[in-house]
């Protein structure tokens, strides 16, 4: 095994035992870049500079002892978090020359584990899409196979990891950004609770949606990573002072006796067979580890997709009203007027998704519709909350497939908005819940696909999550396959 | 029909956007497409349920009232399409 395909917590000892160097991994980890990035196209910007400051820092204060279990380990971040004095882009042409003057929350917080950044990665704009397609800055390729996309709108972050090109990476998640794309790719994707995580220095989508977590190879991985990210923040209202357990403590900790719920509503028509079949065969596997499953019912389930499509455009039309040329970003040139250079710059500086987004929520908030839409909707959100809060009275965690269908293939979904936003069906209504999930590896397709199997818990039950995705992952034993780069 | 060619302009506007002909015929067609799809929502039963506009358990989020630091005006310029003066400029707003 070569360092970059190690995990943070393999790694980690290496370190403390003085087997290897953040320098070493860190080199080795650029070769990798070097070696698949142009076809993978994981990244927007690299950070190769500054991540070899970092990584002979974190040696320095590895051999004065002073080392955290993520000193020293190469991370790459999704380009929607603020990196102080690095471009961040948002996959955006509106900010193709934003450097931003502060460093977001979680930035701070992983600088301060001293961790390595590699570089800023490839998303959907503004994180508006489920396969990378929305890019200013082109698509990124699924690393197992590069006719296909590797999911969105973290489907950089994702493919990054999948493809060892870091040992871990950041992404954020409004209605599946994070498990989407990380069921895609073969790889853990963690969305915590809403509050959980900071959004400070996020650049915003749909604000109540919206939350950071992290992409990992293993389970393990994701908990030491949610110990770093975790947390109140002051700056951002919506933070929780929910006290921030340790959350390794919940690996390898085992499910006996637990109730699993299985919602009938999310083993329905559209499911591949094959996901199905993965996904049935994970149940099992979450019986053999001692758990009981029980069938649960989430009733408002099939009204998640147009709640959240009326939702997170409304939100989104109001926080990307910001993005009109005058205090950063792009600016269009020629303008006769100040109406005329917003216009001009907000046409030319958005994508199409990103104005058909801005369109309907604008609509959907309009005089006259706010009713009819965005309240109408807020109120399915309950219900579907409730759903959720009454379901688990029944059951510790709830099992799902995290996707309807493996990886699609580049295109295939792009001429049919419609189409696209039915990849999310399963993820979005956690969101809508503020609840954690986790999608976690659980096979592959007969044509070599990765599929994933998400668990869900209740607010603030990310202990919970890992501890089941852990026991999951340990008995399942899948069959460790590298995409062949 | 949802929406109109002229509610789609009208829209537009709202949202600070301009779209050429066929862009607007494009939207027009997939927003009633998409506006469609949200009818489903007229079949659930939501007579007393309170909106949930945001899945925070916090009612509110007070800080204390204290000084911090904040941009310097160069690095709040730093990125500014132009700047003159120590101001933030812009194409002249009145005839």
């Amino acid at each position: 095994m070569e360092l970059h395909q190690l995990t943070i917590h393999e790694l980690s000892e290496k370190l403390r035992s003085k087997e290897t160097s953040s320098e070493e991994i860190t080199a080795s980890t650029f070769g990798r870049i070097d070696a698949v990035e142009k076809d993978v196209h994981a990244y927007i910007t690299l950070m190769k500079e500054t991540a070899f400051a970092e990584a002979k820092r974190a040696d320095e204060a590895i051999k004065k002892g002073e080392c955290g279990v993520l000193t020293g380990i190469p991370i790459a971040l999704k380009d929607i978090v603020c990196t102080k004095g690095t471009l961040t882009t948002c996959g955006s042409r509106m900010l193709s020359n934003f450097i931003p003057p502060y460093d977001a929350a979680v930035i701070e917080k992983l600088r301060a584990a001293g961790a390595v950044f590699t570089g800023k990665t490839n998303m959907d704009e503004f994180a508006m899409g489920s396969s990378t397609e929305t890019s200013f800055y082109g698509t990124s390729r699924n690393p197992w196979d590069l006719e296909r996309i590797p999911g969105g709108s973290s489907g950089g972050s994702a493919a990054a990891v999948a493809a060892d090109e870091c040992i871990a990476s950041i992404g954020s998640d409004t209605g599946g950004s994070i498990r989407q794309p990380a069921a895609l790719c073969g790889v853990v994707g963690l969305k915590p609770t809403y509050g959980r995580v900071s959004r400070f220095g996020l650049i915003a989508f749909a604000s109540s949606l919206d939350q950071i977590g992290p992409f990992t190879k293993d389970v393990e991985d994701a908990a030491i990573m949610m110990n770093v990210l975790a947390g109140y923040d002051n700056r951002d209202s919506t933070s929780s002072i929910e006290e921030v357990p340790d959350y390794r403590q919940f690996i390898g900790k085992g499910i006996e006796g637990w109730a699993v719920g299985i919602p009938r509503e999310f083993f329905v028509g559209g499911l591949d067979p094959e996901v199905e079949k993965a996904v049935r065969q994970a149940v099992k596997t979450v019986e053999e580890a001692g758990a009981r499953c029980v069938e649960v019912s989430l009733p408002h389930t099939e009204y998640s997709l147009a709640v959240y499509y009326i939702v997170a455009p409304a939100e989104a039309s109001s926080n990307l009203a910001r993005y009109d040329g005058v205090k950063y970003g792009f600016r269009a040139p020629e303008s006769r007027d100040l109406l005329d250079m917003y216009k001009k710059t907000r046409s030319a500086g958005f994508g199409t998704e990103v104005k058909r987004r801005i369109m309907l929520g604008t609509y959907a908030l309009s005089s006259g519709y706010y009713d009819a839409y965005y309240k109408k909707a807020s109120q399915v959100r309950s219900l579907i909350k409730r759903d959720f809060d009454e379901a688990f009275t029944m059951c510790d965690a709830i099992i799902t497939p995290t996707t309807p269908t493996p990886a699609f293939r580049i295109g295939e979904k792009t001429g049919d908005p419609m189409q696209m936003y039915l990849s999310d069906l399963f993820t979005i209504s956690t969101n809508m819940a503020g609840i954690p999930g986790i999608s976690v590896p659980c096979g592959y397709s007969a044509s070599g696909l990765p599929i994933g199997v998400q668990f869900l818990a209740a607010h603030f039950q990310e202990g919970r999550l890992l501890q089941i995705a852990s026991a999951y992952e340990k008995q399942a034993n899948i069959e460790k396959r590298r995409p062949n780069l | 029909m949802k929406i109109s060619r002229e509610q789609v302009a009208w829209v537009a506007h709202l949202a600070r956007l301009e779209f050429k002909e066929d862009e607007t015929k494009k939207f027009t067609a997939q927003m009633n497409d998409i506006l469609s799809y949200m009818d489903k929502l007229s079949l659930v039963d939501t007579n007393g349920v309170e909106p949930l506009a945001n899945a925070t358990l916090r009612k509110n989020a007070f800080r204390a009232d204290d000084v911090r630091d904040s941009l310097s005006p160069d690095a709040s310029l730093a990125n500014a399409p132009e700047a003159r003066g120590g101001f933030f400029q812009v194409p002249k707003v009145i005839e």
